[in-house]
């Protein structure tokens, strides 16, 4: 599922928005300190994607809200207004605008080792979901084919989460997440009744993560999923490279990426530094039908070739060919190319004190 | 649906207004002009798996800049903020919080 379909998944019920930011308005101002100034980012942008020949433009806005109150309690919420103008069959093109929150949520630091999240919240599941899919982020267009493999329908939940970090010192760090959802099919609130959790271990000496996740949708039908992440950023060299393995009731996948900044050719500020290839291979299986997992009715295999170049203010150029092949009958060959210029912004909602 | 939607609007309200009320506690203590964090002295460290304060470059390193850019440059005023707003994304305890948090403010 690319992010694109993400965003028009994720819609939130104006009332709870209006509920949990009028709330936090009301408690701003007696509870600052100098450096909790409200802050707005996110991201403007202008994607393309061409599949199969056909071209698709995608102008975007992602706006994220923080505001903290006090010293344990912040809101936080993240908006996608997203336009689509895609080729129509002997129709010209056709351009629709989608307006919708990606999440909200209230986060409460109950101490140093829990923090409590309440409402409208991303799933944490894998890796991508909750780090990755920012477009100010995400070094390729699409997200990987098995995201749907433990978030199911919008990769959001709305309920609580228990989450923190259970140790860390020089020598390593384990975080947790755990959440659970409630259901709804509604067009404004769009998440499934499921819990699920998260665990990961990181070594600071080695650069080395490695997690694994574990859902279960307690709907109609009861499955659970699996997942397990590493991700390694060798101390010497510029390079991330990222991998996850999902296994579902229906399908399973994996994928692996590597980004290579290439910073050490004379600075990161250099014409060659300002680059960052990127590759990513995934594949994904399909053991039996399901309509509702959001991965490829039959086996897949793509590859993802990517050239990122980082202009200075904040601002990012995107370039991507990926190869898809797949079992399917017919169609299942393409060729994506996809561009984006992105300009991610950073700025405090109104001037603090000196 | 309606039923079902009208109560998980009043359950969320209800978990945001209980979350405001806990927060209303440490609220309570501190005013506008509370210094920064980094002018603070550092916190003891409480937990006993930390023996020592990190680093907060080290910190950064591992757990902002493994996602994503660190932006050019932002306000003083939003460092509180962004630092909180890392604690969340990042899972990072208090400790490291507050390491961040000298290393945006030194």
């Amino acid at each position: 599922m690319s992010y694109r379909t993400h965003f028009k998944h994720c819609r939130l019920s104006r009332s709870i928005a209006i509920t949990l930011l009028s709330l936090g308005a009301l408690c701003l101002a007696p509870a600052l300190t100098a450096q909790d100034i409200p802050l707005i980012s996110g991201a403007v942008g202008f994607l393309t994607s061409t599949t199969g020949g056909n071209t698709s433009y995608f102008p975007a806005v992602s706006p994220v809200l923080v505001a903290p109150v006090g010293q344990h309690l912040l809101f936080e919420s993240r908006a996608s207004i997203l336009g689509t103008v895609e080729p129509q069959p002997g129709a010209g093109y056709d351009g629709r605008f989608h307006v919708n929150v990606t999440y909200a949520q209230a986060n409460y630091f109950l101490n140093s080792h829990v923090t409590l999240v309440g409402g409208y919240s991303l799933i944490p599941f894998g890796t991508y979901n909750e780090r990755l899919t920012p477009i100010w982020i995400s070094a390729l267009q699409d997200a990987p084919l098995i995201f749907g493999i433990g978030n199911p329908g919008t990769g959001v939940g709305t309920g609580g989460q228990i989450r923190g970090n259970i140790v860390s010192n020089e020598n390593y760090s384990i975080t947790y997440a755990t959440y659970i959802s409630a259901g709804s099919t509604d067009f404004q609130i769009n998440s499934s009744r499921d819990v699920g959790g998260q665990v990961s271990v990181y070594l600071p000496k080695q650069r080395l993560e490695i997690g694994t996740s574990y859902g279960r949708l307690l709907e109609t039908d009861k499955m659970n999923a699996i997942g397990t992440h590493v991700w390694w950023e060798p101390a010497r060299i510029p390079l991330k490279v990222r991998s996850e393995y999902a296994h579902g009731p229906h399908s399973q996948g994996y994928w692996v990426e590597t980004d290579y900044r290439l910073s050490q050719f004379h600075g990161a500020n250099s014409f060659v530094g300002r680059m960052e290839p990127i590759f990513r291979l995934q594949q994904t299986f399909r053991n039996s039908p399901d309509p509702n997992d959001e991965l490829p009715a039959q086996n897949t295999q793509r590859v993802d070739f990517g050239l990122d170049y980082h202009l200075p203010h904040e601002v990012r150029i995107n370039t991507s060919y990926a190869r898809q092949f797949s079992s399917a009958n017919s169609g299942g060959n393409v060729n994506i190319w996809e561009t984006a210029l992105i300009y991610r912004f950073l700025f405090p909602t109104w001037k603090g004190k000196k | 649906m309606t039923n079902l939607l009208r109560k998980t609007v009043r359950t969320l309200s209800t978990i945001s207004l209980s979350l405001l009320l806990l927060a209303a506690v440490p609220m309570s203590s501190q005013t506008a002009d509370t210094p920064p964090p980094a002018a603070q002295k550092p916190a003891k460290a409480k937990s006993v798996h930390t023996t020592q304060p990190r680093d907060g470059q080290q910190v950064f390193d591992e757990n902002c800049e493994r996602c994503h850019n660190a932006p050019q440059s932002f306000s003083p005023s939003i460092s509180g903020t962004v630092v909180k707003h890392m604690r969340v994304r990042a899972n990072l305890s208090k400790e490291d919080e507050q390491a961040l948090m000298r290393f945006f403010n030194p």
